[in-house]
């Protein structure tokens, strides 16, 4: 079966050794992890892990389930890109110099919908917000203007489901069952 | 600990008192239950040894003489007795040794509840004395594990180890102490853990797969079922003989479910698997309906997955949901435990008979002993084979010892001939199938199940890799029995190599001990066979004492077992010789 391009977003306790329980489930499929990311949610005490992976629908239903086995995992789900709100944060790093003598420049954030975050002694560093596929154009687009460093966050996600964390979580301290978390086999 | 993931029965009685961490830690497992730990002592678990040392009237301490050999008792122990098993060992190389019994308990959901002691928490990651990221080195193999560097950490953190151990689909749990946790002072109170919030160890049955399932089997023309050690672990054995019973569908076995049901009951029909019987592994690519109880598809049992049951509606029954769907496409899913399931999916199902099905399942039998068994345990050759032994010891014992296997033939063997028709009387490592398992693992099997004949029928390969063991049979008056089935070779490997590497047996060959000598080093009395006519005598004077006993009998060289089905290859295709 082909592979298709997965969101995973995990519920967890806020504890420290999870992230390590997490990814050693990857780690021993050989399932290369493309981004990853930790966050805080609005529930305290409740973390929200984020990643990005290539697998075939059968593959993920598979991990979603393993990782759900995790002493302190919460709730563990998976979405096809058309079921969350997504974006990446990516930096670029020029010198001022680059930055002042190349008008062109200027306009070329602008019109990718980038800004400039900072400009601090001889260096610019230029922000953009979105899909992978955009701060990867705007890349591509900067790279003839000697780019000196560029960074991509991990992919942070919402999904489009009307379910708040925080009634989820109260469902779990009241329920017995783990089908809450699991949807389907 | 974060005390709101915990729902707290309060202490009604007793009130707090101040006391070191180590004596903590025996209080909690004297509140647990616990009577008796396996383990081995080292500086960073030296306060706890020290508490020990005055509850001698309370816990029963049995020292091992490799933290291997602890770990494998309490694995005998959990399973003979269906109490958490508990070990103790030291920081470093103590806690390392524990690892490969963690793995084997891991895949064969053992209850084990293990304490490590760890360097002082200011020494954490300064690669200090006998320092070792345990947590991070058993945490793949742990159903739980976690790191207490607080002595007030302590009870909490052993409470919710063994809910989460024993609770749900069972499995191994590791707390790691450091030392000054164990030294210092805490208020001590004990609660039982009672609900960690992100764990839910029993799914709620629900009635819609039920209904799917009774009908499936209710039409059926020719069911089968097929279960594992789930109902062991959820003491279903009543509720399957009756559900066996009300349906009349022919049952077998995996390895780790023999015991579970009579082999002597009409109905049983075999066990699957590698070298499982002829009819189980057949009939599974021909019935119609496949009920899957309490077990989890490994590839020792089902060969080629994509042939397996391919033409039948698979009902799957089965506490771990991770596990549904996981090696085989199942039609219908029913997620609860055994018990349970069973209880009520027998309400929904029809009485019924299958006769001229399960005799189709007689007449594959009779090929099988035509074929393999006849040759196997009546030989025409002078030496004695394992098959034979098993056989016999199976007669003589009447199928109501508890056996305790390592890994091999002799494994298979055993699982082959011994007709068991006790409830709960075979352990064997089966997922991970660790050679040194028995010995110690048939020492924790008496201990924890003293009132049972319990017999260790081990290879000579396996019996050397953890044979220091004996030692505890004779500091504890242990009364357990072992056969040693010596034929001078790494059996199964040496089979393999004869049949799929052209004979070359590259390093399979062994030179032995004097295992009789050795025994009586050990002041354990010992005898050895090689003549035939000579067992019947032999097993009497073996079995009939009470205390401990050694028996090695000399069997064929180049015995091979058989059914097999190839690795990887479907089922039907088993051969038979
Ligand atoms: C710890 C470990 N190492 C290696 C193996 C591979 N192995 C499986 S069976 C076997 C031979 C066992 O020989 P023996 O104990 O003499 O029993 P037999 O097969 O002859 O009955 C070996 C080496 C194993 N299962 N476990």
């Amino acid at each position: 079966m082909k592979q298709k391009e997965y969101t995973i977003s995990i519920l967890t306790e806020d504890k420290p050794g999870l992230l390590n329980k997490i990814t050693i489930i990857f780690n021993r499929r050989k399932i290369n992890i493309a981004s990853l990311n930790v966050s805080t949610t609005e529930v305290a005490g409740v973390s929200r892990y984020t990643l990005v992976v290539s697998l075939t629908p059968e593959e993920v239903k598979k991990i979603v389930k393993q990782i759900r086995k995790v002493v302190d995992v919460l709730g563990s789900f998976y979405y096809q890109e058309n079921e969350v709100y997504y974006r990446e944060i990516a930096l670029y790093k020029f010198s001022v110099d680059m930055y002042k003598n190349n008008k062109e420049l200027e306009q070329l954030i602008r019109n990718h919908g980038a800004k400039v975050m900072a400009i601090e002694g001889d260096q610019v560093v230029i922000e953009k917000t979105g899909s992978k596929q955009e701060t990867h154009e705007l890349y591509d687009a900067l790279q003839p203007f000697d780019l000196m460093e560029f960074v991509r966050s991990g992919r942070i996600a919402l999904s489009k489901s009307k379910r708040r964390t925080e009634a989820f979580i109260r469902e779990l301290e009241t329920s017995n069952s783990n089908a809450l978390s699991i949807k389907e086999f | 600990m974060n005390t709101s993931t915990l729902e707290i029965e309060e202490k009604k009685v007793n009130k707090t008192e101040i006391i070191p961490g180590a004596e903590a830690v025996l209080k909690c497992l004297v509140e647990e239950g616990v009577d008796t730990i396996f383990g081995y002592p080292g500086g960073a678990i030296m306060p706890v040894y020290d508490s020990l040392y005055s509850y001698a009237d309370k816990l029963n301490h049995i020292l091992s003489r490799h933290e291997q050999g602890a770990i494998h008792a309490a694995q005998g122990y959990a399973r003979a007795s269906g109490k958490v098993g508990v070990c103790f060992a030291t920081s470093g190389p103590g806690a390392t040794n524990l690892i490969t019994g963690i793995t084997d308990a891991m895949i064969d959901s053992t209850p084990l509840v293990c304490i490590t002691g760890q360097v002082a928490s200011h020494l954490l990651g300064s690669d200090a004395f006998q320092e070792t990221d345990i947590i991070g080195i058993s945490m793949p193999v742990t159903k739980w594990n976690f790191q207490v560097t607080g002595a007030e950490e302590i009870p909490e953190a052993i409470a919710q180890a063994f809910y989460i151990a024993k609770s749900g689909r069972p499995g191994p749990v590791l707390i790691d102490i450091t030392k000054d946790a164990q030294q210092k002072t805490l208020d001590f109170s004990y609660a039982p853990c009672k609900r960690v919030r992100s764990y839910h160890p029993y799914p709620e049955l629900k009635d819609e797969p039920l209904r799917a399932a009774a009908k499936l089997i209710n039409e059926a023309k020719k069911p089968y079922i097929l279960f594992g050690q789930g109902v062991i672990l959820s003491g279903a054995e009543g509720e399957l003989k009756n559900f066996i019973e009300k349906t009349g569908i022919p049952a077998a076995s995996t390895l780790l479910g023999l015991s579970a049901f009579s082999t002597k009951h009409p109905l049983y029909v075999g066990y699957t698997g590698m070298h499982g019987n002829y009819g189980p592994n057949v009939k599974t690519n021909e019935c119609d309906v496949f009920i899957a109880i309490g077990m989890r598809f490994d590839d020792r049992v089902t060969g080629d997955v994509n042939t397996y049951a391919a033409q039948a509606k698979v009902i799957h029954i089965e506490l771990d949901p991770a596990e549904i769907n996981k090696n085989i496409k199942v039609d219908v899913a029913i997620n609860g435990d055994a018990k349970q399931a069973l209880q009520a999916l027998t309400q929904l199902v029809n009485q019924n008979s299958h006769e001229d099905w399960v005799e189709e399942f007689h007449e594959c039998d009779r090929i099988e002993m035509e074929k393999a068994i006849k040759k196997s345990i009546d030989p025409e050759g002078a030496q004695i084979t394992m098959a034979e032994v098993v056989h016999k010891l199976s007669v003589f014992t009447k199928g109501k010892s508890l056996i305790v296997t390592d890994v091999g033939q002799h494994q298979m063997m055993a699982s082959r001939y011994y007709k068991f028709d006790e409830y709960k009387s075979h352990i064997t490592s089966g997922g991970l199938g660790t050679m040194g398992f028995c010995l110690p693992a048939a020492i924790g099997a008496k201990i924890g199940a003293p009132e049972r004949q319990v017999i260790g029928i081990v290879g000579d390969g396996g019996f050397q890799m953890t044979l220091q063991e004996l030692g505890l049979i004779m500091q504890y008056e242990v009364g357990v029995k072992i056969l040693i089935l010596n034929n001078e070779f790494l059996g199964m490997v040496r089979q393999w190599q004869q049949l799929f590497f052209d004979r070359r047996y590259s390093f399979t060959k062994m030179q032995n001990p004097d295992f009789i000598k050795l025994a009586a080093s050990y002041n354990i009395p010992a005898l050895q066979i090689s003549d035939r006519s000579k067992l019947e005598d032999g097993f009497r004077s073996w079995l009939e004492p009470e205390g401990p006993g050694l028996l090695e009998i000399i069997v064929e060289k180049e015995e091979n077992v058989f059914p097999m089905v190839p690795s990887g290859s479907c089922v039907s295709k088993i051969r038979l010789e």
